[in-house]
């Protein structure tokens, strides 16, 4: 597949890992943040091929991960209400919230559906003048660009039955609660690619000014990580604390202006809780003022419902980069992708769900007994 | 997993034999952990379609033949081997590249009974209709189940019709069973493979799923992605004549490759290892899977099979497969071990291992 395969090429990773071990002369503690880069790190195996100096902890960057059980709690009230439509990103819908999935709440006779864009929604507002249609918009920098749209076309369009509930997550928030721990053990970051390539690196830049902390916006495929973790070292070993941008290809200092420029338009930042963190100061979005009445929260007028986190979970450590998943007890026993405990068990992007899909080995497999 | 007992066809005829019906008084289902409700993830073919097996259907229906759990139940009957098998279909789009839910239908069912070296002979088709379908489209789908059927040389012998108000059904569903003979020499079972077996597969995989998958989100490439859904027993013939000695066949339908290598290692104890770098996939196929977060290792084929056969056979076998026009692509994708029981690995490109897990359900498409 033409500029995807040139990207997964093994012979020239194996070339990156052999320069990554020539420039090492210490050990570094490296933190990708996004979810997609830990996908693909554990699907090839790339942690195996590092030389042991090089630890890979991995960031808070799953939007499913992070979405708190009360959104996920309100998505489901919502869903069952008579005449509504609930439209949402396939991997929201095996997500549990405390008591339900909207998968379950489907079972159970609601109208929920999977679409890949949320403009999809729109068009099923559209069509469906009767019923109430509600779209599940989560995610980080992003998707948010694309739920806007959303928003801002049915205004425009005049549609009274569609309304978003919105659960958007910044990453620059996070990398700064991260880095302000006075636990953290980040040395350096590889910034999200793709959130990049919306808002362009300059909230980066200032990250790495004040913590003095090497940070490389990275891509997603396998070489695109292997560079990047190479740029980092050299870096680290010369004692640089600047921004790179290894996924030049995508990204650029400024990112998608018009992007940017309707995320303005529509949402505004806003206070936001994490799930498995907490509540960290202006790190999400909210709609504004002016497209309130496209907001699934003030329309329902639900009650906050308040859910609380299984005891037992680590994943607040996890999503730090403190903790890896194995480290848990709970892993693999009574917290797996069918039953999760916490956050990042849940999403195949959380950092606990790719160890649980291409690492762990001790596991009882459900086979089908003979009676 | 055998299709024989899926949910649609449970309520109607299967008539359980006496015994077993004395032996339900006393066993109880356990609650499923999915929760009190049917999921659409129960009929995905994963994890979930296994613990409604495990749970509900085999306490109760228990017998020699179901247990083996194979795609088909192999009988003997007046001193002949029957293969007997059944499958519902319920694909939306109706019509789709390369088939549509008639040639689909017979294709299944065929493939089911190939998968244990049998010769397919006929066919019954039973129609669940919606009020309101249009007869023009009920003619085209008996006409291509005909064409189907032909083209596979079965017979579809006898059949019903049932129409449901509009509303409680989508357009048209198809249930066909199939009865063939399995020769004298040929005994294929899942529980058969040994370490030390080679893991031969047919052609590219993914074919079928994203045919129908791109279709239905209209999703357009430079080359349409053509569904592979293809009688498949003449092929099967092909490779038991080069090597009688083969040990499993299945053909990976709904939770792919994956699922159907999981059923294998896991009823014969032994352990599966892939080649990445081994396993063909077509490019469209690959694209779409990339854009959608899709894996296509859990995607569904209907026109492809997966044979465990032992490593002296493997050559003779895989020519033969070469040598036919749906086994032309055809390579050795792995070998059978002895690790973990009913574990499936893959060695990467990259040198490293993984794991290769059972899904839980349908695979859902990401966000990012």
């Amino acid at each position: 597949m033409k500029y995807v395969d040139e990207y997964r090429d093994p012979a020239l990773a194996l070339a990156l890992v052999e320069r990554i071990s020539r420039r090492l002369r210490r050990p570094w503690v490296l933190m990708e943040v996004c979810g997609g880069q830990t996908h693909t790190l554990m699907r090839y195996g790339i942690d195996e091929l590092l030389p042991p100096e090089i630890e890979l902890v991995h960031g808070p960057g799953c939007p499913v991960c992070v979405t708190p059980l009360e959104m996920i709690d309100r998505a489901i009230q919502i869903a069952a209400l008579p005449g509504v439509i609930l439209v949402s990103y396939g991997d929201m819908l095996r997500v549990p919230g405390s008591q339900s999935d909207l998968l379950k709440t489907k079972a159970s006779g609601a109208d929920v559906r999977v679409a890949y864009s949320p403009m999809d929604a729109v068009k099923i507002a559209r069509a469906h003048p009767d019923r109430q249609v509600v779209f599940f918009g989560v995610g980080f920098e992003t998707t948010a660009p694309a739920n806007a749209m959303a928003v801002w076309e049915a205004r425009r369009q005049g549609l009274k039955n569609f309304s978003m509930i919105v659960s958007h997550v910044l990453v620059p928030p996070a990398m700064q609660l991260i880095l302000q721990s006075s636990a953290n053990r980040v040395q350096g970051f590889i910034a999200p690619g793709h959130v990049c390539t919306v808002m362009g690196f300059h909230e980066y830049e200032e990250l790495a000014n004040q913590f003095h902390v090497p940070i490389v916006v990275g891509g997603f495929e396998p070489l695109d990580l292997l560079e990047a973790i190479h740029m980092l070292v050299v870096q680290l070993e010369e004692g640089r604390a600047d921004l790179e941008n290894q996924y030049a290809r995508s990204v650029n200092r400024e990112g998608n202006l018009s992007a940017q420029a309707l995320l303005r338009e529509v949402f505004e930042v806003s206070d936001r809780k994490w799930r498995g963190i907490g509540p960290i100061a202006q790190s999400g979005y909210r709609l504004r003022e002016e497209y309130a009445a496209f907001d699934a929260g003030r329309i329902f007028g639900l009650r906050d419902v308040e859910a609380e986190e299984p005891q037992e979970c680590i994943s607040a450590l996890v999503l730090q980069g403190l903790k890896k998943p194995l480290d848990c007890p709970a892993f693999g026993k009574r917290c797996t992708p069918m039953k999760p405990l916490g956050a990042p068990m849940v999403s195949a992007e959380g950092a606990c769900a790719a160890y649980y899909q291409y690492k762990w080995q001790p596991r009882e497999e459900l086979t089908v007994q003979h009676a | 997993m055998p299709d024989a007992f899926t949910p649609d066809t449970i309520d109607s005829d299967a008539t359980a034999p006496d015994r077993t019906r004395e032996r339900a008084t006393f066993l109880c289902p356990s609650p499923l952990p999915a929760g009190n409700k049917i999921l659409l993830g129960h009929g995905s073919g994963g994890r979930l379609s296994a613990e409604l097996l495990r749970d509900v259907f085999l306490p109760l229906f228990s017998n020699p033949v179901l247990d083996r759990l194979d795609d088909q139940a192999v009988v003997e009957l007046g001193g002949m081997r029957l293969a007997f098998t059944t499958d519902t279909f319920v694909v939306r789009p109706l019509f789709f590249p390369g088939g549509d839910i008639g040639s689909l239908a017979v294709h299944g069912t065929v493939n089911d009974l190939a998968m244990s070296g049998a010769q397919p002979l006929f066919l019954s088709a039973a129609f669940l209709l919606e009020e309101g379908l249009e007869m023009e489209t009920l003619r085209r789908v008996a006409g291509s189940m005909a064409e189907a059927a032909r083209t596979s040389g079965v017979a579809i012998v006898t059949g019903d019709t049932k129409v449901v108000e509009k509303g409680k059904g989508d357009g048209l569903f198809i249930t066909t069973t199939g009865i063939g003979l399995v020769p004298g020499n040929v005994a294929m079972s899942a529980n058969g493979a040994r370490p030390g077996d080679r893991i031969l597969l047919s052609g590219p995989i993914g074919d079928h799923g994203i045919a129908i998958l791109a279709t239905r989100e209209g999703l357009e490439f430079e080359a349409e992605i053509v569904s592979d859904s293809a009688p498949l027993h003449g092929l099967v013939a092909a490779m038991l004549k080069a090597s009688p000695a083969i040990r499993c066949m299945r053909d990976p339908t709904r939770g792919g490759l994956a699922s159907a290598l999981h059923e294998i290692a896991a009823q014969s104890r032994v352990s599966v290892q892939l080649q990445e770098s081994a396993i063909p996939i077509r490019d469209g196929v690959k694209s779409v899977c990339e854009l959608l977060g899709l894996d296509p290792l859990y995607v569904a084929n209907e026109g492809k099979l997966v044979a465990i056969v032992p490593a002296e056979a493997a050559d003779a076998v895989l020519d033969a497969m070469r040598m036919h026009p749906l086994g032309c692509e055809a390579t050795v994708i792995g070998s059978v071990g002895s690790g973990r029981a009913g574990e499936v690995t893959m060695k990467t490109p990259f040198g490293s291992t993984r794991i290769v897990g059972l899904l839980a359900g349908d695979q859902l498409p990401r966000i990012c």
